[in-house]
């Protein structure tokens, strides 16, 4: 939704707080989801990611969460889906090129970045989106990646 | 070492001696890295499948231009594509900047282009993301998007520096070319556009185009930034310029093109000058002016002059504005028969 959408990027540092205990709590939960079985856990924990960050964020399910390096502002409500920056086209008020009635996410996630602690993670250089991710849930593949790096309890 | 070279350059398309330390053996990164006022333009594309439109346009330009634009059906409007203008451009012995916008092509056409123009004998590459498909007469169309420009300056770096394509797998022979992108300091968040461009140049890009400059002001603002962050020491800033045809095209210009910005006080200047002639001429004593006063800027190294539909002009704007300090101009005494032998 687009109003709950710009309050989660003014709220950007408590969602940046947030993220990190959350993020914390489901690595620590690993090896009981890793029992469970990461192949069954997909589909209703993409459910349950798809509402809640839908809701919040707007998300898209790109599969490749970068909120935390983007104040916030999920990239992929942005028409040309840009993960690098805003493109040269934002409006002198603010809002997109594409949809003028859009304030432009780019725009949204500068001034998120702003307000974050590690906000300067706007300035990384994003790969292009990997196709295949879509609709998966970005929270089992954290959970997963840091097992694979040796991170995890 | 340019002064050398000048005798020989008479045939800007053609391949120069490797030298070391460039990425390419075209003129634009010589002159650039030789520390001279680069000019480059925009080769309006045509509506038409005949040669002779593009060599028509592109001689006008060439005599002042170090390098000619191809645009990639900018603003989401077809015209022929960047891609057969290079080809023709390269066949005729001009020096093409290819521009790919990651609109209409995934990745896997991207990279094939890419080796395809270097294979022609495009020795630069302009890097951008593209208009919406909303801005053209087919608004209907799937928009790909499948790089932004900064993906795709990675990528084709990695292409030219490591020679893989971005799946890893590797290339025989890697396409040698001088990578560009666009920069927009006149849009919103102005604060950012900095640090994004800094984000391009860490991604790969030697030398930027800005979108038209109408402001000054802004522009040393955004500059003198971009010098706090050394960035005008790693990457060549050649600024965006342009005739405005009339107040009318200039209020048209504002509100239709993506990320146009052009302070009343212009329109004004241009309004007071009265008759259509009066204004097409006082359109062009700006665009002479602004080369004059951005060029007066630490860190800037260039101008791209696109005047849409107005090419004629190119070449008396650079004259009069006096940046070539006397270099020639380059026409390929050729040109005609190598167009017609074709």
């Amino acid at each position: 939704m687009y109003a709950v959408r710009l309050w989660s990027v003014r709220h950007a540092r408590f969602w940046e707080w947030f993220y990190q205990h959350f993020e914390w709590a489901y690595v620590a939960a690993g090896p009981i989801l890793r029992k469970i079985g990461y192949d069954r856990l997909e589909k209703p924990v993409a459910v349950v990611e798809r509402n809640v960050k839908g809701f919040l964020f707007d998300c898209q399910m790109c599969g490749q969460c970068i909120l935390s390096s983007t104040g916030m502002s999920c990239p992929m409500n942005c028409p040309k889906q840009m993960r690098n920056g805003p493109c040269g086209g934002v409006r002198p008020n603010g809002h997109c090129e594409v949809k003028p009635e859009m304030r432009c996410v780019w725009v949204q996630a500068w001034e998120g970045s702003r307000r974050m602690e590690g906000g300067d993670r706007i300035t990384v250089l994003q790969p292009p989106v990997d196709n295949r991710k879509r609709g998966s849930s970005a929270w089992l593949r954290i959970v997963r990646e840091h097992e694979k790096t040796g991170e995890a309890a | 070492m340019i002064a050398q070279d000048d005798r020989r350059l008479v045939d800007p398309g053609d391949p120069l001696p490797p030298l070391p330390g460039h990425s390419s053996r075209g003129r634009l990164e010589r002159v650039l890295r030789a520390g001279r006022f680069a000019v480059t333009s925009e080769l309006n594309p045509p509506d038409s499948a005949d040669p002779r439109d593009v060599f028509d346009r592109a001689v006008v330009l060439s005599e002042v231009c170090d390098a000619i634009n191809a645009v990639d059906a900018s603003g989401a409007h077809v015209h022929m594509s960047s891609v057969g203008i290079c080809a023709l451009l390269t066949r005729a012995g001009y020096a093409p900047v290819m521009q790919i916008a990651c609109r209409d092509k995934n990745r896997i056409a991207i990279q094939g282009d890419v080796l395809g123009a270097a294979a022609m004998g495009v020795q630069n590459i302009l890097c951008l993301t593209g208009d919406g498909v909303q801005c053209g007469d087919q608004p209907e169309a799937k928009p790909v998007f499948d790089l932004d420009s900064i993906s795709l300056l990675k990528t084709i770096r990695t292409m030219r520096d490591e020679g893989r394509f971005l799946s890893g797998r590797k290339l025989t022979s890697p396409p040698q070319v001088f990578l560009g992108a666009a920069v927009n300091p006149f849009a919103p968040p102005y604060d950012y556009r900095p640090i994004h461009f800094a984000k391009k140049v860490a991604a790969g890009a030697q030398f930027v185009q800005t979108q038209y400059c109408y402001d000054v002001p802004l522009l040393e603002r955004f500059m003198a930034r971009v010098r706090d962050m050394g960035l005008h020491e790693k990457c060549f800033i050649l600024v965006g310029v342009g005739p405005l045809a009339s107040a009318k095209t200039a209020r048209w210009m504002r509100s239709a093109v993506p990320g146009v910005h052009i302070p009343d006080e212009v329109i004004e200047r241009i309004e007071k000058a009265g008759a259509p002639k009066d204004q097409k001429a006082e359109g062009k004593r700006l665009c002479i002016e602004l080369i004059q006063r951005v060029r007066e800027i630490k860190g800037v190294h260039g101008v791209h002059v696109m005047a849409y539909r107005q090419e004629e002009y190119v070449s008396e704007i650079i004259k009069a504005s006096g940046v070539l300090e006397g270099r020639s101009g380059r026409v390929r005494a050729r040109l005609h028969e190598g167009s017609a032998a074709t």
